[in-house]
């Protein structure tokens, strides 16, 4: 015995244990186990000291290629943004890492007042009425924003914007094959016209692209048929965006993590997801609600939970048991600091550094930028080399986002360049240079 | 935990407060400097698009912030500050080191669109995890995408359904869970749009046998079983069981939310599951992150490999590591989330398990079910067991005697606040009147044990001699009861300026 290194007993309390219990061994207290199941041998290799697991892990994490390494202009929903040193150490302390759900609210109330200090934050980034912090991720936020306006408008058909992130359509065809939903994909351009007899429209602003989608006219049409209209969203757009609240969207939704969560290949993250206030009984997840204690202190709890599986059983609004808590304290702690300030300084950064390398190399030859549109602060590049630009700018130490082809459906080819508060002046020469040799370098087409 | 304390801030706040809201503490016109510039933005956004709504964020300095998180961090009772022994939970130690291998800027800092041969390391790790776990559970392959155990059971019966369509079979409409269920697992059920049906649980605990078999027959999808249940008790006829959902051609889910209790003691591919899923966060001490993220792995017997999530993750003849999409695996339900999984997550699940190795585990699981069983010994002199059966790695108490002498189980839960510990799980599992789940984990010392049963039974003396003092605790916590009814008939879901 003593393998277990976070175990505190020692053989003496073992049989102390055993004693009081009125047994010889542990094995007397598994006749239940069927016999030859019993013991079974794993293949998992002899346990590590400390030291010898850091310096596994330590080897393992040096085979990797860190964004922050060189010039780095992947994005999409998960974004490298710049982190305040206060974040990890606030929202990473122990009392909240090591808590769990706040079950027991009294001895809870660190936990619930962040949480709901989340809520509120997110609800005027948003200019939304309600937001809770139970998705896992913005894929997921889709999907279950899809089902929330399926069980609201009783009808069974989704249309979608060709340009919402590819994972979070994928995710959505997923989460459809259970109810056998119908899900259309269409271009944002024609969303609209498809509104008859669908239970919501689903588009994306800034889209995968990073242009910008004039989201009122077809939350308009959503509702003149009688649907709902969600938008997916990315936080640090809605500093200089009109937010989804002032567009007339039901339900928002997106990826959370641009805000002070780190990349970590791509989880955990945050999903979010908000809505109106007349919608909120059929919110899928936990939230947290002010209230008071016996002696009239303000305090908070969770709330409306008989939605949740817990009680509701199969007749819930979703199976979700999770808060994402840790990851929407950090959210918070986030916001907090950033304040609207730095919040909208880091937004526009990247929107001025986006655009002053789109010029650029919209002035090299065959090369196009963007969808036609305004943009805010990712683009489509497109070259003669389509997809393979990403692994010729590979070779040279610069990552850009995925290629477009195989994602999105009558998009073209190229790639996407995602720009942020810490894509630097050298990162854009550096993309510049290599981009313009590369086109350069290229054979003339016969025609 | 902090005591009952009032802050002194300067800030009006509508009612009295532990600690006031950001929004009460902030000032228009404070702020830090984290990020700055870039003003020329402005007029790159049209202004058809421009915010036309203010941004009423808070305006805080920065050590305001730090001393707002560390006020409220001290109203929190965490695993670091003593023991939770919350039933089904597991909440285990959670190791410091493997906080500190997923911040490794090799982990925390890449990105999930990076190219494969920039993330050979994260693919490594992930694939023998998935090895890892698939030897642990006894089954052939592992997806470690689901996010928590309820999106494992989603992944799951969508997998199930799959299963049954590829071999022609679409009559299949009904899952059944026995009434000792987690909620999560009808709910799950539901959302992959099947009917759910419940069926009891016997004298002894387990599933009873001939109430399933009457509800088994050629319109099932599958039985969702946790082993050891809810009850903490060992499955008597898990063969037996399995069998005749195999028989009625359903398939078999393991919830794998007590796998504490099977590590080097059995393994759910030994005993006739088709699949089960993992809560790293519990068995793998994964921190619960005041209720998540977690992470929940899946896995499963050959026989669901084609209907695995995408993308996965495949080492191939030259050692190197890959992720594969439907491309090449037409029969997979498809996506589940964004990306590969919780990886930050699984990083310390991975850590965790290479620092036990095979001898830890062993010994992690034998420890659990002694801690239960020592700590069921000291308490039973005055607590009624749900069921007499030596439990597993938690046990289910039944507070119905001490209602009858005026105390709830609730009640006995806000006691131990008072007495320093978290509660227990109480009013669950469902067919227990006032249950008392307990679970302490292998991590407690016997003296903390020795502790906890003695606040236990000082609490149930109380009750026998004066059960009022018992409804009003806690009195030393941050906070007295709260008024949830008042929350939910008139929801305050956010900040609102007076």
């Amino acid at each position: 015995m003593g393998q277990n290194p976070y175990s505190p007993h020692t053989d003496a309390d073992r049989a102390a244990m055993l004693a009081r219990v009125g047994i010889t061994s542990v094995d007397d207290l598994l006749t239940a186990v069927p016999e030859d199941a019993r013991g079974p041998a794993m293949g998992v290799p002899e346990g590590l000291s400390e030291l010898e697991v850091q310096a596994l892990m330590e080897r393992i994490a040096a085979l990797d290629r860190t964004a922050g390494s060189g010039p780095f202009f992947i994005g999409g929903p998960v974004q490298r943004r710049y982190i305040p040193a206060a974040v990890p150490a606030l929202a990473l302390r122990g009392e909240f890492l090591t808590a769990y759900t706040p079950y027991q609210p009294e001895v809870s109330q660190g936990t619930l007042q962040a949480i709901w200090e989340y809520q509120s934050l997110m609800s005027e980034l948003l200019a939304m009425d309600v937001v809770n912090s139970s998705m896992y991720d913005g894929s997921t936020a889709v999907a279950e924003a899809a089902l929330m306006a399926v069980r609201l408008t009783g009808r069974r058909r989704v249309v979608v914007a060709n340009e919402v992130f590819s994972q979070f359509r994928q995710t959505l065809a997923t989460y459809a094959k259970g109810p056998e939903l119908e899900i259309v994909e269409v271009p944002s351009r024609e969303l609209a016209a498809n509104a008859a007899g669908a239970a919501c429209l689903i588009v994306q602003h800034p889209d995968a692209f990073g242009t910008l989608v004039d989201v009122r006219t077809i939350a308009d049409a959503a509702h003149a048929a009688g649907g709902l209209c969600v938008q997916v969203t990315e936080p640090h757009a809605n500093a200089l965006l009109d937010p989804p609240g002032a567009l007339g969207v039901d339900i928002a939704v997106g990826e959370g993590q641009p805000l002070g969560i780190p990349l970590s290949f791509g989880g955990p993250h945050l999903g979010i997801i908000a809505c109106r206030d007349a919608l909120v009984r059929q919110m899928p997840g936990r939230i947290v609600g002010q209230t008071v204690d016996a002696t009239g202190m303000r305090g908070f709890v969770n709330t409306l939970q008989t939605r949740e599986q817990h009680i509701r059983r199969e007749k819930a609004t979703s199976n979700i048991c999770t808060n994402e808590a840790i990851a929407a304290i950090t959210a918070s702690v986030y916001l907090s600091l950033m304040g609207p300030q730095s919040l909208r300084a880091a937004a526009r950064t990247g929107v001025a550094r986006a655009h002053a390398l789109a010029d650029r190399l919209a002035r090299l030859p065959d090369v196009a930028i963007g969808a036609g549109g305004p943009f805010f602060d990712r683009f489509a590049l497109r070259t003669p080399l389509g997809g393979e630009l990403r692994t010729a700018l590979l070779a040279d130490g610069i990552l850009v986002g995925e290629g477009i082809g195989r994602h999105y459906t009558g998009c073209g080819d190229g790639v996407t360049i995602q720009c942020t508060e810490l894509v630097t002046d050298d990162d854009i020469d550096a993309l510049v240079g290599a981009v313009k040799r590369m086109t350069a370098r290229r054979p003339v087409a016969a025609s | 935990m902090s005591g009952r304390v009032r802050f002194e801030t300067g800030a009006v706040t509508e009612m009295p407060a532990l600690e006031p809201l950001l929004f009460e503490l902030q000032q228009p016109g404070r702020t830090g400097r984290h990020v700055r510039g870039a003003d020329e933005a402005d007029v790159l956004i049209p202004a058809a698009f421009k915010r036309t709504v203010p941004l009423p964020l808070p305006e805080l300095s920065e050590p305001q912030v730090v001393r707002h998180y560390t006020h409220l961090a001290q109203l929190n009772y965490s695993v670091d500050a003593g023991m939770y022994p919350l039933g089904s939970c597991t909440m285990k130690y959670n190791p410091k080191i493997n906080d500190r291998a997923a911040s490794l800027p090799g982990f925390s800092d890449i990105h999930p669109h990076q190219p494969d041969e920039t993330v050979q390391g994260a693919l490594r790790l992930l694939y023998e995890l998935q090895e890892l776990l698939a030897g642990i559970s006894g089954m052939d392959h592992v997806t470690l995408q689901p996010a928590a155990g309820a999106h494992a059971e989603f992944t799951a019966i969508l997998m199930f359904k799959a299963y049954h369509e590829a071999r022609g079979d679409t009559k299949r409409r009904r899952v059944i869970v026995p009434d000792s269920a987690h909620g999560t697992n009808p709910a799950s059920a539901a959302m992959c749009g099947f009917d759910v049906t419940t069926v009891k649980s016997d004298a002894r605990g387990n599933v009873d046998l001939d109430a399933l078999k009457a509800a088994l027959g050629d319109d099932v999808v599958g039985f969702m079983l946790t082993n050891p249940n809810t009850l903490g008790l060992f499955e008597e006829r898990v063969r037996e069981v399995c069998d005749a959902v195999h028989r009625a051609g359903g398939l078999v889910y393991g919830d794998g939310a007590n796998m504490n209790a099977l590590l080097g003691v059995a393994r759910p591919g030994d005993l006739g599951f088709d699949c089960v899923h993992i809560n790293v966060h519990k068995t793998f001490s994964t921190p619960h992150g005041a209720g998540g993220p977690g992470a929940g792995p899946l896995c499963v017997k050959r026989h669901l490999e084609p209907f695995l999530p995408v993308p996965r993750v495949i080492r191939d003849g030259s050692g190197t590591y890959r992720r594969e999409t439907a491309t090449l695996h037409p029969k997979s339900i498809g996506r589940v989330r964004s990306f590969i999984g919780n990886f930050g997550v699984l990083v310390r699940a991975y850590a965790y398990i290479r620092t036990l190795g095979e001898e830890g585990l062993v010994e992690t699981g034998r420890d659990a079910i002694l801690a239960a069983n020592y700590l069921l010994a000291l308490v039973r002199e005055r607590y009624d067991v749900a069921y007499e059966r030596s439990p597993m790695h938690e046990f289910v108490l039944t507070a119905a005697k001490q209602k009858r002498q005026g105390a709830s189980g609730l009640d006995i839960a806000k006691a131990l606040i008072d007495e320093g510990f978290h509660p227990p799980t109480v009013y669950f599992p469902l067919i227990v009147p006032e249950a008392l789940m307990i679970e302490p984990t292998e991590t407690e010392p016997k003296e903390t044990l020795d502790a906890f049963a003695d606040a236990l039974l000082r609490i149930a003396k109380r009750i026998e001699t004066d059960p009022t003092s018992v409804r009003d605790a806690p009195v030393t916590a941050p906070l007295r009861r709260l008024d949830e009814v008042a929350a939910a008939r008139k929801p305050r879901l956010r900040y609102r300026p007076a």
